[in-house]
């Protein structure tokens, strides 16, 4: 039986990436919250790509590229981590079982469809879940899973399915693990240029489909749905919800994860503009809680009844406005 | 978001399991607390689940009737479309359309039956015919 070499203590998180990133730091030595695994690595976004389908519908995106949260944090707190793949499965499950065997716990990418501690209705083919190894006992893998509240379990064979999935993104049997990894974080030179990378990032990427303009442009086509096929224009609201508050997003599509972030960040520098743009992100949060319950009673109501798009476009742009007010403060903050 | 405004709703979708959300206490800290889901997340999942049970179906019922061959269930049926098959098996969408055909599919190699039971998790077998249903 492979366990590590130091006790391992499993944390429930709100995203799969960041909250493996924060368990993996945080047992070796670098105690690092899941906000601060996010914040740090600039990871909050928008993103919609009407020309990437992803299960019929357009790729929405509440946060940056998958292994964003990885890179970024690599890239602000010179942290080194050695990610390996491998075109022969057996291979990528003997290498994995070596790490265990050193003690060692490894990120690993998985598809979700596959992993079997997941409730069925949650089985969606994507590729890009992220999860901790601790051990191994028998033919049997210890999983933390950030977005389960307990750990969980997944014999060789499931979980060689999940690791070397095939479609988009697909993993590889991708699986991780630090090689260096700083005593300390430089909280005053690394969470302004954070920061700023986010807030320029949302208020002037100039292409319409990413950063608040993406929202905007989202809220155009929620509006071109009135002319569109009904059941395919439900379809649609309902899909941009999943992508807000399905796909594990600590709640609001990372918007309340960022605002935590900023509130940590804000005491750590005893910086007032910080603690007040989280109050403020907290409000925005709230507005998007209230976007997805605009359109699930839109969803809910009879097929006879018509859909407000009009209603739902406009909460979506206020939001965008909303938004822009605390990049700008953020802006301000150093 | 505050503590006690975040959703308890038992979603069915969750299986009893709880997701991690970031709220607020009375005095604004921020922390984890779990929910054991929210309606409207719930809504929508179950939009997406039948939706594609509804596809599924009807492809069923098609095979039935011997207008397509079984391969479009079992897209549908491990949560696929057209798209992500082609992705996964790396065939092109318009060979697969063409697999729809009964005829079509009939004459398919082991070797290419392969791909498509591979990436869906059945064998073979399986996947030349349709599941059994009371009627």
């Amino acid at each position: 039986m492979s366990v590590p070499s130091k006790e391992f203590t499993h944390k429930h998180a709100g995203h799969c990436e960041s909250g493996v990133m924060s368990t993996m730091l945080s047992h070796h030595g670098l105690l690092l919250s899941e906000p601060m695994a996010f914040g740090l690595s600039s990871a909050l976004n928008f993103a919609y790509l009407p020309f990437i389908k992803l299960a019929g519908m357009p790729l929405i995106a509440y946060r940056s590229m998958p292994k964003a949260i990885i890179k970024g944090l690599q890239k602000n707190l010179g942290l080194k981590m050695k990610i390996e793949t491998f075109s022969n499965q057996l291979k990528g499950q003997e290498r994995l079982d070596e790490l265990l065997a050193e003690g060692k716990i490894v990120g690993a990418q998985t598809s979700v469809f596959w992993l079997p501690y997941l409730p069925e209705e949650m089985r969606f083919h994507f590729n890009g879940h992220n999860l901790l190894v601790y051990g191994k006992q028998d033919d049997v893998y210890k999983i933390s899973d950030p977005v389960f509240e307990d750990v969980v379990e997944a014999n060789e064979k499931e979980f060689l399915k999940a690791r070397f999935a095939k479609g988009v993104m697909a993993p590889k049997g991708a699986i991780y693990y630090p090689t260096f990894v700083p005593e300390t974080i430089d909280y005053e030179r690394v969470v302004p240029k954070a920061v700023k990378t986010v807030a320029k990032r949302m208020l002037n990427t100039p292409v319409p489909i990413a950063g608040l303009k993406g929202i905007r442009t989202l809220a155009k086509s929620i509006r071109k749905l009135e002319s569109k096929d009904r059941r395919y224009a439900r379809l649609f609201l309902g899909h941009i919800v999943r992508m807000q508050e399905e796909i594990g997003t600590g709640g609001a599509g990372f918007r309340y994860i960022y605002a935590s972030f900023l509130q940590e960040s804000g005491k750590i520098l005893a910086n007032e503009t910080l603690l007040e743009a989280s109050e403020m992100m907290t409000a925005v949060g709230d507005s998007w809680r209230e976007f997805a319950l605009l359109i699930a009673k839109s969803i809910r109501s009879k097929k006879s009844e018509t859909v407000d798009f009009d209603a739902i476009a406009s909460k979506l742009e206020l939001i965008a406005d909303e938004e822009a007010v605390v990049y700008k403060k953020l802006l301000t903050a150093f | 978001m505050e503590i006690n405004s975040v959703p308890q709703d038992n979603s069915t979708i969750y299986n009893g399991q709880k997701r991690a959300l970031y709220a607020t206490s009375q005095d604004g800290e921020y922390g984890v607390v779990a929910s054991s889901g929210w309606d409207v997340e719930e809504e929508a999942t179950m939009q997406a689940v039948v939706e594609l049970e509804r596809l599924a179906e009807e492809a069923y019922e098609a095979c039935v009737d011997g207008v397509i061959s079984p391969l479009e269930f079992h897209m549908y049926s491990k949560r696929l479309d057209l798209l992500s098959l082609s992705q996964a098996t790396g065939l092109f969408q318009w060979r697969i359309k063409r697999h729809f055909k009964p005829a079509v599919f009939a004459k398919l190699s082991d070797k290419i039956l392969a791909r498509y039971a591979d990436v869906m998790g059945v064998t073979i077998e399986m996947l030349k015919q349709l599941p059994k249903r009371e009627s």
